[in-house]
């Protein structure tokens, strides 16, 4: 609040505009949340090159929202990436069991005949699973969570082309489809849009202005000092409706894919995890210092393991709904994906030293990956342009960081 | 250039140098006559190692004021490796080989003898041999440092000085990690360096080697010279009074506390180093501490005092035998976890490391130990964490713009408070405070004593170890004293004088 005043006065005698506290508060609010921001300005300034190269066709409703879909499986493994790096370690082996997980559930549906559910179950029950293996590793036997990732992601690998014995398995049932490709459906069919996503997303935007409110009025129930009701409108106001802009354009097209509700979900509630559960701030404290969390009687061995469990289920979840999209899963499906997945939490912000990064900056940067692929591929550009351009912009976004911290310190 | 004609091989004059506005030297004199052996010596702080670092060059010229000279030709150093160039090595506290590499590559290391870019190691091994044999140490040259012992480590320290031919060799507390033995060893082997014509700067606490070997005594106190004395004219007693000749001013807010019932009782501890099985930290502690009351734990760097205070909260240690009780519950060693779950807080000596996470704001850090206390199904009420986090930086008076502020933009004082209020969120029943000041201004460390005094009164028991004799004496009820791993001596604040427990500290005065 000090430092509010400070700068109206110095944007006085500095002969500058006026200082409007409202504009001041705007732009340090700006300022303190740069980080976010900048990310954001580079995926909308990728989203307006593409849609330059390929004169409106890249902002078309049809392919943002096939977009969406696109980045559904590496978003998934980003959350959970995102997490990982924060405590300080790695995962390289998410893209082979991306691939295992696929494998399992077209070997149980299409060889063995199950239904639907029973094969997401025991899917989710192996990749929990995994999850406890590596995690054993890493957190009780103290090796590496390179060294035990990049094991995993030869074994797992392995496991894949015995499962699919080389070959592709498919077709998968209509159900099972459905995850990876179907959209949510109309509540009257002759509406002329998805009324029912078009629903949802108010809905949303309605929860979400409910819950800030509340959220605010506690605050003011504690006696805290709150942002002045204009900022605060304000930031409600983007929000929603940067929502809206995204239900509006799957809205347009066909409605909600299914596999982007549970991105969205997913998203949600790991944000929630990491930012307000006990969980949460004990992984950002073991990555920011390992020792201050040991002195301070964190147990670093069972949020290790438990956070590597939670990767596993993830890993499952991208994997089931990788398949569901493809019809099929296949000896190399998920090939490279802990790539992508990586990058996409670096992009978003997550420090390769730890303890720092957001699960709402991982789906911006997956995001960032899923444009590229997608707007290279409308200009028939060649695959390896594609990893060229993916493996620049992770450079200029590290280095974008590097540098605005320096100036900051 | 002015070649004045003197009697010293190295003179530094006038030496002034500021941190951030705190003077750490004020006016420091030094002159070494050529081919002698002479002590630095002074109280934790007085100076010592920031002189040796602007000698080095590791401050360079221009961080500092005065001038050093010589040979009598004044330097300006940039660098270390400007300062070996005058014939000068320095051996620092911490060692600095690096570990995975054999003796030969790291006697050799950045000097390594080569011819077009390609190692000779025919003659390394040679050359490696000869210096190891100046330091009587039977060594194969390609063994790793890492299995050497410390004792060992630290002559190949000096076998590489003397390697590049070291005329000037300054040895910072080289016998601070070692064993009896292993000093006694190491001191013949400077008595027979000075025989060669080494001039030697040997910095140590301990007293009874100083006067052995020196030739020369300088002491340092609160960044300045006192005096420089010829050996033969000192005593233990003298060097001890003029370290701590200060007038002990009204800087504790003393006040009287009401001892209540032991609350910590520790029996018999013995801990060996986790890193060297074989060197015993600590040797058979046994000792009291009381609802209300602060005690003191004195005693120089090396005496085991931050080995004893993690050892008791379960941060440090392998081989520990003996019991620990805690409000009569018996603590298992190795749980910080339970420890503090028992109602064990530790302050480290070292908040950067152990203390905070510098990346993370201040009401991540004041909850970090205890975010347990304000949840609800696992969920953490972020409404109390900012209510808790208020709380103690209006009561700690932690001084931020707000609550989000990193903990590393702040001030160390107010870092300080920040881990302070961590572990007064844990609510605890003895708060270990290790070096609660150091490095901390003034003003901070008059509020860091207000609030230690409060705590006292809320009937905690505070164990306080601290290397400044002066805040030993003026905040503690009683004081014990530790010297090589165990207790020498225990005393109430009232007996005790800053001369008695330096000369318990030094080993001087054995115990019964």
């Amino acid at each position: 609040m000090d430092k509010r005043k400070e700068t109206g006065v110095q944007r006085e005698t500095g002969r500058n505009t006026a200082g409007d506290p409202f504009v001041t508060a705007v732009l340090q609010s700006l300022r303190t949340n740069m980080r976010e921001y900048t990310m954001v300005v580079l995926l909308v300034g990728i989203w307006l090159v593409f849609t330059y190269l390929t004169s409106g066709m890249f902002i078309e409703p049809r392919n943002l929202s096939n977009l969406f879909l696109q980045s559904v499986s590496v978003a998934v493994l980003a959350v959970g990436m995102v997490l990982v790096i924060v405590a300080g370690h790695i995962d390289l082996s998410v893209g082979s069991l991306v691939g295992l997980m696929g494998a399992i559930a077209g070997y149980l549906q299409v060889n063995m005949n199950m239904g639907t559910v029973p094969v997401i179950i025991i899917t989710l029950a192996a990749g929990i699973l995994v999850g406890i293996w590596q995690g054993y590793w890493i957190a009780y036997r103290g090796v590496s969570a390179f060294i035990v990732t990049l094991a995993g992601m030869m074994v797992f690998r392995g496991l894949v082309i015995r499962v699919t014995g080389g070959a592709t398995i498919s077709p998968m049932n209509h159900s099972f489809k459905e995850i990876g490709q179907g959209y949510l459906p109309k509540l009257i069919s002759t509406s002329p849009i998805n009324d029912s996503s078009a629903l949802l997303g108010l809905a949303v935007i309605g929860l979400y202005v409910f819950w800030q409110i509340r959220l605010r009025k506690n605050r003011v129930k504690y006696g805290f000092e709150v942002p002045d009701r204009k900022l605060f409108g304000l930031r409600l106001a983007v929000t929603s409706l940067v929502i809206a802009f995204v239900f509006g354009i799957m809205t347009d097209y066909m409605g909600i894919p299914y596999a982007v509700l549970i991105l969205m979900a997913l998203t949600v509630l790991f944000n929630f995890v990491a930012e307000k559960t006990v969980f949460g701030r004990h992984i950002y404290a073991i990555g920011g210092n390992k020792e201050a969390a040991r002195f301070s009687g964190i147990n670093i061995r069972r949020t290790t393991m438990l956070l590597f469990i939670i990767m596993g289920a993830l890993t499952a979840v991208s994997g089931i709904i990788f398949t569901a999209r493809l019809n099929a899963a296949g000896a190399s499906a998920g090939n490279l994906f802990e790539l992508d997945a990586i990058a996409a939490a670096i992009i978003g912000g997550a420090s390769t030293m730890g303890g720092e990064g957001s699960v709402y900056g991982a789906i911006i940067g997956a995001l960032v990956m899923a444009s590229i692929d997608n707007g290279l591929s409308l200009m028939n550009a060649d695959a390896s342009l594609q990893y060229a351009a993916k493996g620049l912009i992770l450079l200029f976004a590290v280095w974008v960081d590097i540098a605005s911290r320096k100036r900051a310190a | 250039m002015d070649r004045i004609q003197s009697d010293y091989v190295l003179e530094m004059v006038g030496i002034k140098k500021e941190f951030a506005g705190v003077k750490a030297l004020e006016d420091v004199n030094l002159r070494v006559k050529w081919g002698e052996v002479h002590a630095l010596v002074g109280e934790n702080g007085a100076g010592k190692s920031t002189l040796m670092k602007i000698l080095s060059g590791m401050y360079p010229a221009g961080e500092y004021e005065g001038r050093i000279f010589i040979r009598g030709a004044e330097q300006s150093f940039r660098s270390l490796k400007d300062s070996e160039k005058t014939g000068m090595a320095i051996i620092f506290q911490e060692l600095t080989l690096v570990k995975q590499m054999t003796v030969s590559e790291n006697i050799f290391l950045g000097n390594e003898i080569a011819r077009r870019g390609i190692v000779d190691w025919n003659n390394t091994y040679e050359l490696t041999k000869r210096a190891l044999r100046e330091v009587r140490l039977e060594l194969n040259p390609s063994t790793k440092v890492k299995n050497l012992g410390i004792g060992q480590q630290q002559l190949v320290e000096i076998a590489k000085a003397i390697s590049k031919n070291a005329e000037i060799l300054i040895l910072d507390e080289p016998t601070a990690a070692l064993t009896e033995t292993e000093s006694a060893n190491l001191l013949q082997i400077v008595l027979e360096l000075k025989k060669k014509g080494v001039t030697c700067i040997y910095i140590s606490h301990k007293l009874s080697e100083v006067l052995q070997i020196a030739d020369t005594i300088t002491v340092l106190r609160d960044g300045r010279t006192i005096a420089t004395e010829s050996a033969e004219n000192m005593s233990e007693n003298k060097i001890i009074s003029l370290m701590v000749g200060r007038e002990l001013t009204q800087r504790f807010p003393r006040r009287e506390h009401v001892p209540g019932p032991v609350i910590l009782k520790v029996k018999d501890l013995t801990v060996h180093d986790p890193d060297v099985p074989d060197k015993v930290a600590l040797r058979g502690i046994s000792f009291e501490a009381r609802q209300g009351e602060i005690l003191g734990v004195a005693g120089l760097m090396g005496a085991g005092r931050t080995e004893l205070a993690t050892s008791i909260f379960g941060t440090y240690g392998r081989g520990i035998s003996g019991e620990i009780f805690l409000d009569g519950k018996k603590l298992k060693p190795g749980t910080p976890r339970e420890a503090i779950k028992s109602g064990l807080g530790y302050v480290s000596e070292d908040r950067k490391n152990n203390g905070l996470v510098l990346m993370m704001d201040i009401k991540n850090n004041v909850m970090l130990a205890s975010y347990e206390s304000v949840t609800k199904l696992k969920v953490i009420n972020q409404n109390e964490v900012i209510r808790h986090s208020n709380h103690f930086v209006s009561s700690l008076r932690i001084k931020t713009p707000t609550l989000e502020q990193r903990v590393q933009n702040l001030s160390g004082g107010n870092q300080q408070k920040v881990v302070l209020s961590k572990w007064l969120m844990t609510n605890p029943k003895v708060l270990i405070m290790d070096e609660p000041t150091r490095g901390i201004d003034v003003g901070a460390k008059y509020e860091i004593y207000h609030i230690m005094n409060d705590l006292v009164k809320q009937r905690v028991s505070i164990i306080m170890i601290s290397s400044e004799l002066p805040e030993i004496l003026g905040m503690s009820d009683r004081i014990i004293v530790m010297h090589e791993g165990r207790i020498v001596a225990e005393m109430a604040a009232s007996e005790a004088t800053q001369e008695k427990i330096m000369s318990y500290a030094t080993g001087g005065m054995k115990r019964g």
